[in-house]
């Protein structure tokens, strides 16, 4: 396996004073919107939000879809715990964000942009409108049709799931909708859609930049360029790191944990649990354990059971409570590992629990309750004795 | 255009299927059976309960019948291993949040959980209980519709009901999670919200989390009390449906047998609303030629048009809390159902010499809101309460079945007189446009002396379950006194279930419109499509209603309301004539202006 060893990288923060974003874009609009597309697939670019689907062919998708309107959204619904790159990014160069979304809107043919913002992220909206604000003028002076609107959420983490994300900035309760349709062809509004992660748009302008050659030496075949990671929990040096893709684990925690660190939670509540056994053999990347950026790492004086109880409570109070897997299955399974700890159910009943959580990924409605079997099983398997005494 | 055709297989048989079908409608082609729980042919597709998730080849996830359209290649299994895992895991969560007391619950018996927990039959329940019973889950505020939320299985049919048929939301979700329910603004008590008691969320609850608020020990009590007087009285549409919880197939007539048992449970008269349907005529359609006059001769502009029915309950309520500036343009009529209440306890009980107090008025409706409409503090003119106790059609089907009765070989029995006579013009009320076609048929007469110039008295453009209908009639040889119409085209508009009625309502406030008369039905195909009709209801189920009281309309020997001799002894002997003082006493009405939240 193609392995990378951990390697700092600094571009997404990196003022460039001769290519600003606004220079970026000015060059950008010189090529065929087919041009671009081609260099965004070349890069290899994969959504940064968690998902990992390939930007390039989103935009494709998109630009081939016959409508007079189509939209542009940032997601910036950063919610999943554990998770504060976009915070920083948004904070420290949204102009990037605002040129990689009018590279897209020039793409696919889109007159309006989005950005939707958590509702936690608020402090940071009147800052944000002030460099927008210069930034749509700048796009009017060039005479580009393209105008980017804020939007704030109100607090549902849901509302990061796309088609949830998209109710909600409809002005409906912010719940999942049945795919396909698929956001290309009917996102916001019903049109088609781009919705990209903060951190993937700015990589789409850091790509106009720099050019898709040097974004791919970067990583590996899977795991083009790097990432923005957030880094949290038994560590010295909690903070943002933006780290080249396909490092090992073992790496990370050289870096930022010690030999005390017994587990690395990949992703957030809704990603993997690594135990210390596996930091060795796990590639974080694509083709290993994917992240939206979040690394918790546990050491020894944590309980895995607080830490999985934690993660259910979380997804209890988060579903969105439409579909029944996720909505029901979410209290089992918390309920279960109480009545198992508190001796009223047998350890084996955590064997039920597991069949319910892979019901839970192929059958809930969306990525929430899909995901809850990544905690759940990665920490009761490696766990088992935590959850049980 | 034609839509392509998509090629796929189902278990391993090809079938094409046109573009845009769904991958549940696809197998049921094909005779294959997927269980569904918040899917339902009347509303927009949720895709939440996933009960009918099926395997695709080549998929990660397991899609949503009901809510996957087909596509080209596709390979489908509606009972693989996965599915069947995932439906097991699926039906026993909904158990476990479902408060399962089926023995004790309204519904038992006619509950689609409790039918797929008896095909699947899980015995080992894997789940911990997340419904420790407790009554505080019960709203027993409304008259119409109780709620008890520990039943519910969170499908959201009726949420998607009262914004999408009805356009009233009284329903919603709130919060998320595991807190997530079904409940109202600011969680208020269902009296006390926007509500109209229409009862449509009752007919697509798949538990028993909403049903009608029942008065059967009520009406028991009272047929045993050896010094009441009961009499009942039944709305035109639960003649063509009570039959369907009672064995039949939808879109058959049971009026006899439903007369004989009425009279086997003890009822000492069985009467009938239509005969106060053709009174209603009488009333409305004087009415509107009373405001077609003073408008048009009179040049009054206080008088309201158009006029508009004021026969459906839950229409009277939407419009005061939705529409209170159009209140003016509702007949001034009250429902057939109170019409009745209010002549039997007066000249009724003259008639047979019962003393008022001792007579109970029974209805069996098709309504819910029917129950609320009894209860308003306008319906005593008798002096007493009009309508003691309404029943649903439900309702009626289980004194039916409590009773012992063996309704299939029942003979067919005739409604007692008096105020039992009715004509075809009064069974018709049952169907949307109903109203409105016997309203034209008399007035077109009394205005011209002529019948109304359709086919054999059928005025087709007004039915149907198109949402809105229109037609207008040109009123040709008007007599001398109503010479102020001739060559005037009678324009009307015809809506069913709340939704049309507030596009329709939109329209005419917009003044975009030009009608004089229009009908109004709270639920979707009218009366036929009631709140409290047989479960379950689909377009086709009410299609067929609908076909079978336009027969019993056809076989009727007198099929104008006008005609009715019950009708014309009324007057004659205690009402005097249409919209008179007598009248206005008895069988007319107010109406109150409501918050909109």
């Amino acid at each position: 396996m193609e392995q990378k060893h951990l390697k700092r990288v600094d571009l997404i923060f990196e003022w460039d004073e001769k290519n600003t974003p606004i220079n970026v874009l000015d060059k950008t609009l010189q090529k065929t919107p087919d041009a671009i597309i081609l260099e965004m697939i070349d890069s290899g670019l994969k959504g940064r939000g968690g998902a990992g689907f390939p930007t390039g062919l989103k935009w494709k998708f998109t630009r081939n879809e016959d409508s007079d309107v189509k939209y542009v959204v940032c997601n910036a619904d950063e919610g999943e715990p554990g998770t504060f790159k976009d915070r920083e990014i948004l904070d420290r160069v949204p102009e990037k964000i605002f040129a990689g979304m009018a590279i897209c809107g020039y793409v696919i043919g889109a007159k309006e942009g989005y950005i939707y913002l958590r509702a936690e992220y608020n402090f940071l909206l009147k800052s944000l409108q002030q460099k927008l604000d210069k930034f749509n003028q700048q796009l009017k002076e060039r005479q580009v049709d393209f105008t980017i609107f804020m939007r704030s959420g109100s607090g549902a983490y849901v509302c990061g799931e796309e088609s949830a994300l998209f109710e909600s900035m409809e002005g409906k309760r912010g719940e999942p909708r049945n795919k396909p349709p698929y956001p290309t062809v009917a996102g916001y509004n019903s049109k088609p859609t781009v919705i990209n992660n903060v951190e993937t748009l700015v990589y789409t302008c850091e790509i106009c930049r720099m050019g898709a050659d040097k974004f791919k030496a970067l990583g590996t075949s899977d795991s083009r360029g790097s990432k923005v990671f957030s880094v949290s929990g038994d560590t010295t040096k909690p903070g943002i790191y933006e780290l080249e893709l396909g490092m090992p684990l073992r790496d990370f925690i050289d870096e930022f944990g010690d030999e005390d660190a017994k587990a690395v939670q990949v992703g957030g509540a809704s990603g993997h649990c690594v135990p210390r056994k596996k930091f060795n053999d796990t590639i974080i990347g694509f083709e290993g354990i994917p992240t939206g950026g979040s690394m918790m790492i546990f050491n020894s004086t944590r309980s895995m059971y607080n830490v999985l109880h934690d993660y259910l409570e979380f997804f209890n109070e988060e579903s969105c409570g439409q579909c029944t897997p996720c909505r029901v299955g979410c209290q089992q399974l918390l309920k279960g590992i109480e009545a198992v700890k508190k001796g009223e159910r047998p350890p084996q009943y955590l064997e039920d629990l597991k069949k319910l959580t892979l019901t839970m990924k192929i059958a809930a409605k969306c990525g929430l309750g899909q995901s809850v079997a990544n905690p759940f099983i990665s920490i009761v398997d490696n766990f088992r004795e935590e959850i049980i005494y | 255009m034609s839509k392509y055709m998509v090629n796929l297989k189902i278990n391993n048989i090809p079938i094409a299927v046109e573009e845009g079908t769904t991958i549940l409608d696809a197998a049921k082609r094909l005779n294959f059976h997927i269980p569904t729980l918040c899917n339902h042919p009347d509303l927009s597709v949720a895709g939440n309960c996933r009960v009918c998730v099926v395997e695709i080849k080549g998929a990660r996830l397991l899609a949503a019948s009901c809510a996957t359209p087909v596509s080209e290649g596709m390979e489908v299994f509606t009972n693989s291993e996965k599915v069947r895992i995932a439906r097991k895991h699926v039906i026993e969560l909904l158990l476990s949040e479902h408060n399962a007391d089926c023995t004790k619950c309204f519904k038992n018996g006619n509950c689609e959980l409790q039918d797929l927990a008896s095909e699947y039959r899980y015995g080992d329940h894997v789940f911990i209980d997340l419904v420790p019973f407790s009554k505080k889950f019960i709203d027993i505020s409304s008259p119409s519709i109780t709620k008890d939320t520990s039943k519910c299985i969170r499908c959201q049919r009726c949420v998607r009901t009262c914004a999408e048929l009805q356009a009233v939301s009284a329903l919603a979700v709130i919060n998320k999670g595991s807190q997530q329910t079904i409940s109202t603004f600011l969680n208020k008590p269902m009296n006390d919200v926007v509500c109209t008691n229409c009862g449509q969320c009752i007919n697509r609850c798949p538990t028993g989390a909403l049903y009608e608020r029942n008065y059967i020990e009520d009406v028991w009590n009272a047929i045993y009390d050896p010094n009441k007087f009961v009499v009942v009285q039944t709305a035109p549409a639960t003649r063509v449906a009570v039959g369907e919880d009672l064995g039949f197939e939808p879109g058959n007539r049971v009026t006899g047998k439903m007369v004989a048992a009425l009279r086997k449970i003890g009822f000492n008269k069985v009467l009938d609303t239509d005969f106060t349907a053709d009174l209603t005529i009488m009333e409305e359609g004087t009415e509107l030629l009373t405001r077609l006059k003073k408008a048009i001769v009179d040049k009054d502009e206080t008088v309201k048009l158009p006029m508009m029915t004021s026969c459906s309950p839950g229409w009277i309520k939407f419009q005061e809390h939705m529409f209170p500036e159009l209140l003016p343009n509702l007949s001034t009529c009250k429902s057939p159902q109170q019409m009745f209440g209010a002549l039997a306890k007066t000249y009724y009980a003259d008639k047979i010499n019962i003393k008022a107090e001792n007579m109970v008025v029974v209805s069996i409706m098709p309504c819910t809101a029917k129950k609320f409409e009894c209860n308003r503090p306008e319906m005593r003119d008798s002096g007493f309460k009009d309508v003691d106790y309404v029943l649903t059609t439900r309702e009626l089907a289980m004194m039916i079945k409590q009773a012992g009765i063996d309704f299939e070989k029942l003979e067919d029995q005739q409604y007692d007189s008096i105020l039992g006579e009715s004509t075809g013009a009064a069974v018709i009320f049952g169907a949307t446009g109903g109203v409105m076609e016997a309203a034209l048929r008399t007035a077109y007469e009394i205005v011209t002396g002529n019948e109304v110039p359709f086919t054999n008295l059928n005025i087709k453009p007004v039915r149907g379950m198109e949402g809105v209908k229109e037609a207008s009639i040109k009123i040709k040889n008007a007599k001398p006194e109503w010479s102020f119409l001739e060559g005037v085209d009678v324009n009307v508009a015809v809506a069913h279930g709340l939704a049309n009625a507030k596009r329709l309502m939109e329209a005419v406030e917009s003044g975009n419109t030009n009608y004089h008369f229009i009908e109004i039905m709270g639920c979707p195909g009218g009366c036929i499509g009631g709140g409290g009709q047989p479960i379950p209801t689909s377009p086709e189920i009410r299609r067929k209603r609908a076909e079978a009281i336009y027969e019993e309309d056809m076989g009727m020997p007198i099929r104008k309301s006008h005609e009715n001799p019950e009708v014309a002894e009324v007057y004659q002997e205690y009402l005097g004539h249409p919209c008179g003082h007598q009248s206005h006493e008895l069988l007319h009405t107010h109406y109150v202006e409501r918050k909109r939240f």
